[in-house]
Order: structure tokens, then sequence, then C-alpha cells
């Protein structure tokens, strides 16, 4: 027994001594593929050109699990994690995270400071925001001879545009979609779900297009599943029907209509072995020039005020990003923020009826 | 129903080939009659387990045809075959026990369930083993699997059982109680019985006739007396028993007998059975126990001068190896009766045998 | 040497050449081997419990462990401890509360307390997290503070969760692992329908088991009985063709049956093409349960076909032929006689692809769908995505004592000997 307790402790300093030696260079998480391919050319490069720490970039599929085993086990090996705003919340209501003290982050270019700069909602307790994604959906147009589909509406109108839908499993998302599919204004939704009346009426709708819907989890499958045919019509980040179509040149479109947009942020894990330099990257990847830079590489919105100006062409493929941000006006009418603090109280009741109604 | 007369088996004209291009039965004939207990004699891969197993139906002949009481049985499945078969390692289900053993052949025929348990009693009294029929095959010695095995194959009365070497796996004191077992359980029950051997005091011991196969072929046909004392061939000769060979050339023919100059010896008088013509090679068999030492002057017309090289004692005869001829492998066997010749190492000796005793046969040079 | 002889011969204690006692001498060489045996298998048995053991200790523990309430709330835990549930309790418990709120906004320890008792009551997160903010400015009487503040504090049923939470240790992540919960008088009932889902999913992860197991055992029975008896040349090919799935990566494979299933995938496309199906026609064979049972069958058929192979090579030939012999046709000779002695590989083959099946999650998560999920995908939905370890503990472990009785039951039927695994 003492002999397996001397084994363990071994290998527990080996790890320890492993965790050190990546202490030297700055671990940035951030989700892979297309955006984080944005946040190395945006961000990365000018920064080690500018002096910086070296990076080691790694991806992660989301959520706090990582975090809170890193955090709860006392191994941080984290320094900076890209997340959705409910986690950002939700990290730093359980002292997962670490509070970030907003003076560090520099002025607009403009001369706005930072705190008016930045739009309203991006700067929690424990992040700062980088991004604007959504949840959007989008089609293939050659499946298409006639009509298009140009509502949340026809989305779930079957009858109109018969074909194989695809969203995202999980309550998040598509209970809103629904209800607007349904006729609810965006600011009457999150009102109508925290009642079971409303709750109901999002399953009801979801319940038309149950038979045909194939359901996806990671953000590089519905662009796939376009492109297979597999689908007709399916939910998707903004950012990766645009790539498909920026770098692979597939026909895919994007439908502008009651899609929910939400924030990513950058967080740094309580007890991340180099905070000081996160913080630095944190406020160096945040400011206007970085910020607009982000938006020539992925169809995601700058947070800054000031940056929004400044947006400019795809870098390799020569596109003009405006009209493809989800904060542009033409596409911005009738858009619906994530409710954080409902999902924050709602999540895990709503996902258990998400996956009890799934599975029948 | 055949004439009981005629013979219950018949090979006609039995080809087997298993890639198209190397005959392992060549053009085999051979009766088999009723009642009798015929064993196939030979080494391995002579072709006599292949003749068993295309009796069996397991093998399908290549070519010419096998009847069974006077039908064809060539396109006939094994299982429609009536035929009893006792395997290697006796193949007793081990999933059974010896009872249900017994009665599986009896169920698939649908016999009814007291006639089978009658039927079970008998076989396993007639085996001695009438207490272990709740028994697992596991739970037998190796000699009551073996008569379980032979029970099995009887009991639905076939006309012909099939045994494969079926005492193979037993120790040779065992060996040798079940060689008699089996032969009074076919002289009491007048089954026909194939049984199949390398092993030529099995053979000797309990067949009315033994086939001896080598290359395909069979080389004799006989009772074991007649095999013994009169094989057909220089095969047949080393295969059955312990035999005396000289090589030499044959130089003379008088009638039933022959002269054969004896490489680095001298001339032998020989009984002719398969010389060739004057001129040609022959081989000279010899029993060793019919060899005397120091014969009385002018008892044979075969004398010749040897020297004793070893002497081994057994018991009821003294092993001797004598050189004869230029041959130093010549063995004699000299009975340990009264007044027996004292032989000792390195002294000389003089050896006698007579004309009917030394068999002039083929050349056979061995595979 | 005579002296031994003749000790030996007293029938007193044998003594060995050198005069020590014979038996003290056995034990010392002994001791000596079993020290060897047992260094020899330290490192392994060391590595087992770090790597197995201790975890699934862990997780059992995690299952019932609770300590966050009855850490973080201190007051309020001694507060209820004499509160017998009834109405709502007196201004003492509203007073701890308030303290604790305090106490615990300052250590930063809310979170855990409102998202530990949002598990259990759904929207009682915001209502902590948000009278937490407020708490410090608040003055008795508390319990008038508190109902202002949020209608919620008013309610019976939140004060009987948070005095249910209060103990260490709770039973409830079991309770909601079979679909149950405690009501407001802290009786065992049934979850909300809309809300039921583990018992479905148990019941679903032992259908599909069950039916990966036998389409396993059909076709490679078959597969098997060709190995064991196929001439060495022919069965060492088909035996690679057997092992190439375990060369290949399990995403590659699952990924590939995508690939032939899917709606336009090359399956669909060759029946449209041959005209056994019409364009609209095409079927759906992946994200549903099929594509589930098909992939896994896939993956899991070397698990049966390899203890069957191991099995039926035994086998002698001469058995078949014997069954022959004494007169039964090929397919009675087959089922009483060979395939009575494959159970033995039968048994192992389907124990052990059964249990792999159970605990199976990639490929559901891959091809599954909506009706392809298994009790391990909600496993991982509960560790990565809503953060409630203990219900992913509770599920896991509901599925090791499964799995356990199973085994058990197992070895009861068929008996653990009379497996062969290869």
């Amino acid at each position: 027994m003492s002999k397996s307790l001397l084994l363990s402790t071994v290998a527990a300093a080996g790890i320890l001594l492993a965790g050190a030696a990546s202490a030297g260079n700055l671990t940035v998480v951030s989700w892979g593929g297309g955006y984080t391919k944005s946040q190395v050319e945006a961000y990365h490069k000018p920064w080690l050109a500018m002096g910086g720490k070296a990076i080691n970039s790694e991806d992660y599929n989301g959520g706090l699990a990582e975090v809170k085993a890193q955090v709860e086990s006392g191994k941080v090996v984290w320094d900076l994690v890209d997340v959705e705003l409910s986690d950002a919340v939700r990290g730093c209501d359980e002292g997962l995270l670490l509070p970030i003290d907003k003076s560090i982050l520099p002025a607009g270019d403009d001369g706005t400071p930072a705190l008016k700069d930045f739009l309203p909602g991006t700067l929690t307790e424990c992040g700062v925001a980088s991004i604007v994604w959504t949840t959007i959906y989008a089609y293939d147009t050659t499946k298409f001879s006639g009509a298009k589909p140009t509502t949340m509406a026809d989305f779930y109108d079957l009858k109109k545009f018969p074909g194989k839908r695809g969203l995202r499993k999980g309550a998040k998302s598509n209970l809103e979609m629904a209800l607007m599919a349904d006729g609810v204004a965006p600011a009457d939704v999150y009102k109508m779900l925290g009642t079971n009346a409303g709750v109901e009426r999002a399953f009801a709708k979801l319940d038309t297009i149950k038979g045909s819907t194939v359901w996806w989890e990671a953000g590089a499958q519905p662009p796939q599943m376009l492109a297979d045919g597999e689908v007709l019509m399916t939910t998707a980040y903004n950012g990766r029907i645009f790539g498909a179509v920026a770098t692979e040149n597939k026909p895919f479109a994007i439908v502008w209509d009651a899609q929910v947009w939400d924030l990513d942020l950058w967080v740094i894990p309580k007890g991340a072995p180099n905070v000081a330099d996160a913080l630095k990257f944190v406020a160096f990847s945040t400011d206007t020039k970085r910020n607009a830079a982000q938006a020539s590489w992925i169809s995601y919105g700058p947070v800054r005020k000031s940056a929004a100006p400044l947006v400019g062409k795809h870098a390799t493929a020569g596109i003009d990003m405006k009209p493809h941000m989800p904060t542009a006006p033409g596409n911005f009418k009738n858009a619906l923020q994530n409710d954080f603090a409902f999902w924050a109280d709602h999540a895990d009741e709503l996902n258990e009826k998400f996956n009890s109604w799934l599975a029948k | 129903m055949a004439n009981p007369d005629d013979p219950l088996v018949r090979f006609i004209e039995v080809q087997k080939s298993y890639d198209g291009e190397i005959l392992v039965v060549k053009n085999l004939n051979l009766d088999i009659a009723r009642g009798e207990f015929l064993t196939m004699l030979g080494p391995s891969g002579s072709g006599k387990t292949t003749c068993l197993m295309m009796l069996a139906g397991f093998e399908p002949a290549t070519h010419g045809e096998i009847t069974l009481d006077g039908t064809s049985i060539n396109n006939l499945a094994p299982h429609k075959r009536g035929i009893g078969m006792v395997f290697q390692n006796y193949a007793l289900f081990p999933h059974m026990t010896v009872a249900e053993n017994l009665a599986f052949p009896l169920e698939v025929r649908k016999m009814g369930k007291s006639d089978i348990e009658a039927k079970v009693k008998r076989a396993l009294d007639m085996v001695q083993l009438g207490d272990f029929g709740h028994r697992r095959p596991a739970q037998l010695s190796g000699g009551q699997q073996q008569r379980v095995a032979v029970a099995r194959a009887l009991v639905f009365d076939p006309e012909l059982v099939l045994m494969d070497e079926p005492l193979g796996a037993l120790d040779k004191q065992l060996r040798e109680q079940m060689q008699y077992e089996i032969k009074h359980i076919h002289e009491s029950l007048g089954v026909t019985v194939v049984y199949v051997t390398h092993d030529q005091s099995e053979a000797l011991t309990m067949s009315n006739r033994v086939a001896v196969f080598n290359d395909g072929v069979i080389q004799q046909l006989a009772p074991p007396d007649e095999l013994y004392e009169k094989p057909n061939n220089a095969f047949v000769a080393q295969f059955i028993g312990e035999n005396n060979k000289l090589m030499g050339k044959v130089t003379a023919m008088n009638g039933k007998n022959c002269t054969v100059e004896v490489d680095g010896g001298g001339p032998v008088q020989a009984f002719n059975v398969k010389a060739g013509a004057v001129g040609e090679a022959a081989s000279l068999s010899l029993r060793p126990e019919r060899v005397e030492i120091n014969p009385p002057d002018g008892k044979y017309p075969n004398v010749f001068n040897g020297k004793v090289e070893e002497l081994i004692y057994l018991g009821d005869h003294i092993r001797s190896r004598v050189n004869v001829c230029g041959h130093d492998d010549f063995i004699v066997k000299v009975p340990n009766a009264t007044g027996h010749p004292q032989l000792s190492k390195g002294s000389d000796v003089r050896v006698g045998w007579t004309v009917e005793d030394c068999r002039a046969l083929d050349v056979y040079e061995g595979p | 040497m005579s002296d031994q002889v003749t000790a030996a011969a007293y029938a007193g204690p044998v003594l060995a050449a050198d005069g020590t006692l014979l038996k003290d001498r056995l034990n010392k060489t002994m001791r000596r081997r079993k020290l060897i045996a047992a260094g020899l298998v330290l490192p392994l048995g060391a590595f087992v419990f770090i790597t197995f053991m201790f975890p699934i200790i862990l997780m059992l523990y995690r299952s019932v462990d609770n300590p966050v309430v009855h850490d973080n709330m201190p007051q309020t835990v001694a507060a209820l401890e004499y509160w017998d549930g009834q109405g709502i309790p007196g201004e003492e418990a509203f007073a701890a509360m308030v303290a604790d709120l305090v106490q615990a906004r300052k250590s930063k320890e809310i979170g855990r307390v409102a998202t530990r008792l949002n598990f259990e009551m759904s929207g009682v997160r915001s209502v902590l997290t948000g009278t937490a903010r407020k708490a410090k400015n608040m003055k008795a009487p508390f319990k008038d503070a508190l109902i202002a503040a949020n209608d919620l504090w008013g309610e019976r049923e939140l004060w009987v969760t948070i005095k249910r939470m209060a103990k260490p240790f709770t039973a409830s992540q079991y309770l909601a692992a079979v679909d149950m919960r405690f009501d407001i008088d802290n009786n065992m009932v049934m979850q909300d329908e809309d809300r039921q889902i583990y018992v479905t999913i148990f019941g679903r992860t032992l259908w599909i088991s069950l039916l990966v197991s036998v389409m396993c055992l059909l076709l490679g029975y078959p597969v098997a009985y060709l190995l064991a008896t196929l001439p060495l040349k022919y069965s060492n090919l088909l035996m690679i063709m057997v092992l190439l799935p375990f060369w290949t990566s399990l995403l590659v494979r699952t990924t590939s049956w995508i690939v032939l299933l899917q709606t336009n995938g090359v399956i669909n496309d060759l029946m449209v093409w041959t005209g056994i199906i019409s364009e609209e026609g095409r079927i759906q064979m992946i994200y549903n349960q099929m594509g589930t049972v098909i992939a896994m069958t896939h993956i899991l058929l070397p698990f049966m076909v390899l203890p069957l192979y191991s099995v039926m090579k035994t086998i002698p030939p001469s058995y078949m032929r014997a069954a022959l012999s004494l007169g039964a046709n090929p397919v009675t000779s087959f089922v009483r006689v060979y395939a009575p002695q494959t159970v033995p590989g039968i048994g192992a083959g389907s124990l052990l692809v059964f249990i792999l099946s159970i605990g199976y999650y990639i490929t559901p998560a891959l091809v599954g769908g909506r009706t392809g999920q298994m009790i391990s995908n909600f496993i991982a939905f509960h560790m990565q995505k809503s953060l409630n370890w203990g219900l992913a503990a509770a599920l896991g472990g509901i599925l090791l004592v499964g799995v356990l009785f199973l085994y058990w039951a197992y070895s009861k039927i068929v008996g653990v000997d009379n497996m062969k695994l290869g």
C-alpha cells in the first residue's frame, strides 16, 4: 500500500513537472478550425511580432468541464480560454474564473474610452468579449429552383420546402427559434420560455419537424451535412457557413431572420500559470485594430464600436466582409440575443425536457 | 436382400485423389464378406484411412464404385448408410452422458422411449459399463471411453462397423485387453468389421483377413498366418514381423526354386516367389526364428560362416546379431531351450536354413 | 545423520540439516518466493489501482457526496436542523440565510451553492445569486427583506429543498438517475412525465446492446465456423479480414459507415441506381437506432468471432462425423452435437459484446442521431455540458452495478469457468 502511495506521488510529481515545463508558454485555448485560424492570424502573429510571450495554442469543444477539472485539481495549465457568455458568467459565479480589471483595456482608436467603446453587455466580471457570433440557418441554393426560404417560419414549413432539416442537439437556441417561427416577437421569447405553456408551445413547434430532423453537435457538421445533401437546410454558426462559401466555394446561403446571437469571451481560469501575460494578451487582442482584423478571416462581428467601420475585405478570398457580419444592419433586424441569465437558471431543466422529448 | 454369400462391401476400381495430381488410392478392388473382420494395415499415408472414409461417406471416391449389400453407395449421404463407426479419439459427445450418447443414434431413428432404454442398457451391459450410464465421458478412463464408443457404434444394430485406429490412444496393456474384447464382441454379434490400424500385431491378433496397404495399393490380402509365413513381396515381408533381408542377383532357376548370388556372400538356394528372371536383382526374406546356429553338417542346403556381433538376452530367446555374407544386421533368434548353443560375442559360428524358409522376392527400396 | 532419522522416528518436530525446524525452513524458502511473486505483480497492481479502482471509488463517492450546501451555508443548515418542514421556517432561519449569503458571496462560493440547488429546483440559481448581491444591505426583519427581494423566499418548496440539500450525503442523484425525485414532503415520487428520460435510455441501452449481441452472434457464428474449419491458407486470410477492423481507428470506421449509409451515401445511391428504391424513397439508415446498431455490430464483431473461434477450433471434426455416422442428418448433427459444444464461446462472446455495448459512447454519438443515443452519451452530457458530475456519477454507478449483475448472472447460469475468451 505504501508502495502504491509512493508510486502515485511519483506520478503526481511527474505531472507537476510536465506542467511546470509548459508554464513557459502562454496556453491559449479556443474552438479549433477556421475560428482558431482567424485568431492565430489576427491576434497571435502580431502579438509575437510585438515580442509577446510564446503561445501554445490548444483546441477544445466548449463548456466548462476541463476548466472545472483543472481548477478543482489545482493543476491549471490553461491561461486563457475562449468561452460562450453563459459559461463566462457561470464560471465566474462558481469561482472557477479570475475577475478581470477592465482598466487594462485600451481606449478605441477614435479615442472612445474602452468601457464606452465595447457594445453593451460584452464586458462581464470575469470576461472580455472578442466577437459576436450567431446561430442562423442556411441552405444549399442549388437545391431550390423556385422560391427560396427567407424567414424562420419557412424553416418549419415542410409543405412549402419538403426535405430534411438539421438542428443542434440541445435546447439552447432551438427553443427560441421555434417560438419565433411560431410568431413570437424576439422581445417576448424569454418571457414566454419562463412559463410552462411557453415551453410546451416551443416543443409543439419542434414536433412539427421532429421526424425530418438530423441532429448535429459539432460546429463543423452542418456545412458538411449541407454539402452531402443529407439535409436541405440546417441551423449553423454563421462563421462556419461563411467559411465554406468563402474558402470552398460552396453554394450556401444564410437566412438572416430570427437568428440568436451570442458572444465569445476571453476568460482566465483561477490559478492560471501566466496571469500577467494572459491579461496583456486580452488587452492586446481586443483593441480596435485586432478586433477589426479578425473579421477579415471569419465572419464574426467585432465587439468594439470603433472596430465596425474598419472591417474590410476577406484576407484571402477578397470578399467584402461588412455585409456578412452578424452585426451588419441588414442582418440584425430581427435578431435575438441569447439570454445567459435565463439559461443559467433553466438550462438543467430545459435540457432534461429536451432530452426527454428527443428520446420519445 | 442380396444373396448372403455375396460380399457385403465391394470396392470396384476405386481411385481417390485430393488434388487431382497424386492418387492416394490407386485402382482398389476389394470384397469384404459378411461377418468378416477385415483389417486395413499399412504405414501412415498408405491410403487405408482414406478407404475407410470413402466407405463411411466422408470422402467421395474420385473414380470407381463402392457397393454395400449389392447397391452402390457412392451418392448416399453418410447418415443414410447405416454404418457404425468408432473413431480414433472415440468422439464421444462431451455434453451428453454415456446413456445419452448411446441413445443418440436411436433417437434420430425415432425409436420409442422404452425401446431406447432397453437397447442402451443392453449395449452398456455388453461392454460391462452397466452402472456408468449417467456419467459424462470426461469422467471415464480411456478404456471405458473406448468401450462406450464401441457400444455406441453397435447400439443401432448396424450390419457393418468401421473402426479407425480405435486403440491408438491406450497404453500397451489396455490395448491388448481391448483387442480381445473387440474380437469377442465381433464373434458373438456376427457383425462385419472393417478395422484400420498401423499396428501389425493388432492386425494379426484380431482379423480374419488383413489387407496390407502401401502407396495406395493393397500389397497382399490374406489371413494373418499366411501373411506372416508367405509374404508375397518384399514390402509385406519387411512390414509384417521381423525379417532378414539379403540382397542379390538371380543366377539360376530350377522349377519352384532358384539360386541367388548374395552380394558379398555366396549362392543361396531359395523358394522363388517373386524373383525376376536370371540376371535380375532379388531380395531374400528369411525369418530370424527359422535360422539355426551351428547346424549339423548336411542338414541344410544353405550354410554360411558368420561372426557374432551382439547378443541380447530376452528371456524366452536370445537375439543374436550375426555378420553373415557381409550383412552385419543378420538376426538369429536362438530359443532359450535346453541345450541351446552357448554363444559369445565375437565368436565364429555357422548358420543354416532350408530352401522353403528362404523366399526370393522383388526388390523394395523403401519409401 | 542418524540422529535426525531417530528424531523423525520419535514423531517430534522434524529438523533440517542445520538443526533448525524443517517447517520454519520451508516457510522461509516459500516466503522468499512469495515476495518475489508479489514484487512482480506489484507494479501492475498499483497501476490498476491508480488508474482503475481509485477512479471508480471516487466516482461512486461523488455520486452521493453533497458537500456544497453543508459546507457553505453552515448557519442556515444549523437553523433548519429542527424545522419540521411545515409552512415556512421562522425568522432565525431567514437571518441565518442572509448571513450565509453575505459570507458565500464574499468567498465566491455562492455560484456553486446556486448551481447545486438549481439541479434540484429549476430557477433557484438567479434567486440565490440575485439575493446574495443585495444581502449585505439587508436589515431585520430578514424574513420580510428576503421575500421582498424575491417571492420565492416565501415558498415552502425552496426551504424544503435547502434543508434536504443540507445533508453532506444524498441519494437524490440516484433518484434522478431513475427518473424519480423527492416531492415537497420528501416522499420519493416519479419525475414529471416531460422530464422522465433515464429509465427510457437505460432500457434502450439494454435493447441496443442485446440487438448488437444477437447481430454479432448471427453474423459471427458462420465466420468463426469457417475460420475453424477452413484449410490454413484460407483461414489465415479470413482471420486477417476479421482483425482488420481492429487495426483501424474507431473514428475512421465510424465515419466510413456515415459515407456508406447516409441518405445520399453509397448504399442509397446504389439502390436508387439499380431501381430497388425510388429517388424519393431513400432509406434513412444512419443518425438513428439502425445506424448505431449497424456500426456497433461491425466494430464489436471481432469480440464475438474470436471467442467463438477459439472454442470451435478445439472441437475435432470427428464429432460431426460421429453424429452423421450414427444416422443424424447434417442439421440435427449440427444442432444437437456441434452447437452445444460452442456454448462457452457463445456465452463469452455475447457477454463481452454486451458489456462493451452497454458502455459505448463515440459510435452512438456520431451515428446515433436522436433514437440511437445510449446512456453513456448522457453521462458524457452531464460531465461536459451540464457539469452535473454527481448525476453523471450516479448514472455511471448504476451502469457499473448493471454490468456486475450481468457478470454474476452469467456465472450463475453458464459458469465463469465455462467462459472462453481466446
